[in-house]
């Protein structure tokens, strides 16, 4: 079975350039690969950015560099720590993370394994998301921070990509297998420049 | 009060009353406790006016933008306390984030680099 949420399709073009990175989450603790994460976002970013060629006599496209280098970084480091958090582990599987170049715009896609009982609480607060005001999500998920312990609910990662960066956003989830049921849920968010 | 590690720094001056932040900041939920408690110390000392120094915090997750989030929100449940938060423009997720600040604390004080 196949579920599409928000804006998620297969793109119709090649893409000029594509990089994937795939993590086995189970090889190591979620503590030490934690810092990849972030290293890895940095990396991604940095590699993109190679083929926006700036203009040192021009300000503009040096604040454009910056500004899609922050937000490469910034949305792919999310989307690693959302899927190495939520993955299911009790299945061997990859995490991958793919970040696509076209013409106009770039998209990052993550997949991962969601474990059953987290499947409908993921997508109500898809839901949520797409049909709530961000400014009363925001502050929703601020006082839903406040009032947990874990700290783990907030999904202000997803918010401040639709809010902040412009970020155009999509789910699928499919299930791979039925007995015992797989499901896995690929994020794709789209950036234009 | 301070919190030194290889990734990031936060130090709280008592004299100025200045929380200052330093290098990257990208934790996983319950790591961010010991720097909530540090800010809840800071709260307990109640002094008139807390300064937010973000200047030099070149990356914050999510979680750490949360954790900001909820440290406004406590002081503008309060109403004790002005909070001044200083920022720095050419940071991206600062020039996106402190403004949001202000929808939890209408009455914060923004000051740019």
């Amino acid at each position: 079975m196949l579920e599409i949420f928000g804006d998620f399709h297969e793109e119709q073009d090649e893409s000029k350039e594509f990089l994937m990175i795939g993590f086995s989450p189970g090889s190591t603790s979620l503590q030490q690969r934690w810092r990849n994460n972030g290293l890895s976002a940095d990396f991604l970013a940095d590699y993109m950015i190679t083929f926006f060629p700036s203009d040192e006599n021009d300000p503009s496209t040096l604040e454009r560099e910056e500004e899609l280098k922050g937000a490469v970084a910034y949305i792919a480091n999310e989307l690693l720590e959302n899927a190495m958090k939520f993955n299911d582990f009790s299945f061997e599987s990859h995490v991958s993370l793919q970040v696509h170049l076209y013409t106009d715009h770039l998209t990052l896609m993550v997949s991962n394994n969601l474990p059953i009982e987290n499947v409908l609480g993921f997508k109500s607060f898809i839901h949520e998301l797409l049909n709530t005001p961000s400014d009363e999500l925001y502050i929703r998920q601020i006082e839903r921070a406040d009032d947990d312990e874990s700290g783990t609910t907030s999904g202000l990662g997803l918010l401040t990509m639709i809010d902040d960066y412009n970020a155009k956003l999509g789910w699928k989830f499919e299930t791979i297998q039925q007995h015992p049921e797989i499901i896995v849920v690929t994020t794709m968010v789209q950036l234009s420049f | 009060m301070k919190i030194t590690t290889n990734d990031y720094s936060i130090k709280y001056d008592t004299e100025t009353a200045t929380i200052s932040w330093q290098g990257f900041m990208r934790l996983n939920g319950k790591e961010y406790d010991p720097i909530l408690q540090l800010l809840n110390q800071v709260i307990d000392l109640e002094p008139p006016i807390i300064t937010l120094n973000l200047q030099g915090l070149e990356a914050l997750n999510s979680s750490g933008i949360s954790m900001l989030g909820r440290f406004v929100f406590s002081l503008a449940k309060k109403k004790k306390i002005q909070l001044i938060v200083q920022g720095d423009k050419k940071i991206i997720w600062q020039r996106k984030w402190v403004i949001n600040f202000q929808r939890l604390m209408p009455s914060l004080l923004l000051e740019w680099k």
